[in-house]
């Protein structure tokens, strides 16, 4: 309960702070349709050769294009800057004034940043998807509609695991940056179905970096392919993820050692 | 001219000490960077082998040789970002740059330039992975290898100037990540970086003669992977003199402007 509260008034400071800046919107929603545009290049120019991609016919495409800008949102406005917090407070050893606040030192590195101007691709994203959908002539049902609320959480959350567990590794390698650079790589892979990928590369994105749980198995519910098997397995595996980060963050603590800071 | 060429490589020496440091953080960048042309590679070897095996006069194997090539041309054409340089002006360390007798240019290019060993030494072990899995097709003449080895630093000092140009402009002002955006997007499509030149429709590849891009990117890969004539191979050089000779003096002409701006306090 005194967590919710925590994260609840984090978000507020954190929205009352970007708030104050405004023309952000304008550039974040021009930066948006940029990197939406070049999506919808590649797709174009992919379909100028076919029909269908692994199975996927190009509004099918769409969606997948839809949830990936989506969770990219999700993922720029509350994971990726509470990461890089994390990193600059243990390279410069000031993470100390995160972990004497007696709270868990895991949530209070998890929820102290917010970028909410990256928001705007949750919403440009769901623009996408419905427009794929109508493209199709879907009529979301209800069941479906909760599958994929469902399985993009247990994405998000995943994706969270992923990203926390690689952060920690700072705790050894000090200076480790460019792990940003590593991490867009890798989610760039979302673009695209997973099943296209050869074998050695889709169970990576599938088991170690959980792209396609976060964007592919989301974008299944929305195209009638998602199995209620795929969806418990998903659950499950968040459950070990979320288990894995926690141990390898309780062991990362023990190798901090900040300075007078 | 010699003291210029000892300050250069004085710092390429000290680049390379510093980067050899940070090992893992490189590979992480190393990484992520050979995860976005193995995403195309995938993608157009799939419609290639769907098409009867040819696109746009690539086999399965030429593309996959364009992709490998790609992760070297792109560790040659890293360059200090412009988001480097909207940092150093708006916090003014600029001011202490400004005091060296030296433009500051070079001290980017020429650290850079010492980076690039670092990446290339441990770009070698990813590279033969990939050519293990992917196994490309590529039998260059020894013509087209030298030209390559020329080209791929014209490529880097064309990105590395035009990067430049770029960061300038937070002289005037600090709203820039859009612009920056902007550019790399043109970038991604109009160089090469996402998919060879001859994919794209006639009318794009013929807006691309018009921007720097595909001299620091398709020119050296095609130099390489494709088959071009000598005389394709020496005009591209050409191309690339003309970029830089253009960059150059476009860069003296806005940094004499530009500099006009600058202020810092107390550093």
């Amino acid at each position: 309960m005194r967590t919710i509260k925590l994260i609840w008034n984090y978000l507020r400071i954190g929205i009352a702070n970007q708030l104050q800046y405004r023309v952000n919107f304008f550039t974040q929603l021009l930066t948006s349709f940029i990197s939406l545009g070049t999506g919808l290049i590649g797709l174009a120019l992919v379909f100028n050769y076919t029909t269908s991609l692994g199975g996927w016919t190009q509004p099918e495409l769409l969606t997948i294009m839809g949830v990936y800008t989506l969770m990219g949102g999700v993922i720029q406005a509350v994971i990726q800057p509470n990461m890089e917090r994390l990193l600059q407070d243990v390279e410069e050893g000031t993470l100390d004034f995160a972990l004497t606040k007696p709270v868990d030192g895991q949530v209070i590195v998890s929820i102290r940043e917010l970028s909410f101007w990256q928001l705007e691709d949750v919403i440009v994203g769901l623009v996408v998807i419905g427009i794929s959908l109508g493209q199709m002539h879907t009529q979301l049902g209800l069941l479906p509609a909760l599958a994929f609320v469902g399985a993009l959480l247990m994405g998000g959350v995943m994706i969270y695991c992923f990203w926390m567990a690689v952060t920690t590794s700072a705790f050894w390698l000090i200076r480790i940056d460019e792990v940003f650079n590593l991490f867009q790589g890798l989610y760039a892979a979302g673009r695209w179905p997973v099943s296209i990928y050869p074998t050695w590369l889709r169970v990576g994105l599938t088991f170690l970096v959980p792209v396609a749980f976060a964007v592919t198995i989301p974008a299944e519910a929305l195209t009638a392919r998602l199995t209620p098997w795929t969806l418990a397995g998903e659950a499950a595996l968040t459950v070990v993820f979320l288990v894995l980060t926690r141990v390898i963050w309780r062991v990362g603590i023990r190798h901090y050692s900040g300075a007078s800071a | 001219m010699r003291r210029l060429f000892d300050y250069y490589l004085t710092n390429m020496r000290i680049s390379i000490q510093e980067q050899f440091q940070y090992r893992a953080s490189n590979y992480f960048f190393m990484i992520g960077m050979i995860a976005e042309p193995v995403i195309y590679l995938v993608v157009w070897t799939t419609l290639a082998e769907n098409q009867g095996g040819v696109i746009g006069g690539y086999t399965a194997g030429s593309i996959a040789a364009y992709y490998i090539v790609w992760t070297l041309v792109r560790n040659m054409n890293l360059g200090q970002s412009p988001f480097g340089w909207e940092r150093r002006i708006q916090h003014g360390r600029l001011g202490m740059e400004l005091m060296r007798p030296l433009h500051p240019v070079h001290g980017d290019i020429s650290f850079f330039a010492g980076w690039k060993m670092v990446m290339i030494l441990m770009w070698l072990p990813l590279a033969a992975a990939l050519v293990l899995i992917f196994k490309p097709t590529l039998n260059p003449t020894w013509l087209q290898i030298v030209v390559f080895a020329i080209a791929i630093w014209g490529a880097y000092l064309i990105r590395a100037l035009s990067l430049a140009l770029l960061g300038m402009i937070s002289f005037w002002t600090t709203r820039v990540s859009a612009i920056y955006n902007l550019f790399f997007a043109l970038e991604l499509i109009l160089s090469g970086r996402l998919v060879p030149m001859t994919f794209m429709p006639l009318w794009v590849q013929k807006a691309a003669y018009f921007f720097p891009f595909q001299s620091s990117f398709y020119f050296p890969i095609n130099a390489l992977v494709g088959q071009p004539t000598p005389i394709e191979l020496f005009s591209g050089l050409l191309f690339q003199l003309f970029w830089i000779a253009g960059g150059v003096l476009l860069l003296n002409v806005v940094w004499h402007f530009g500099i006009r701006r600058f202020s810092s306090v107390g550093n």
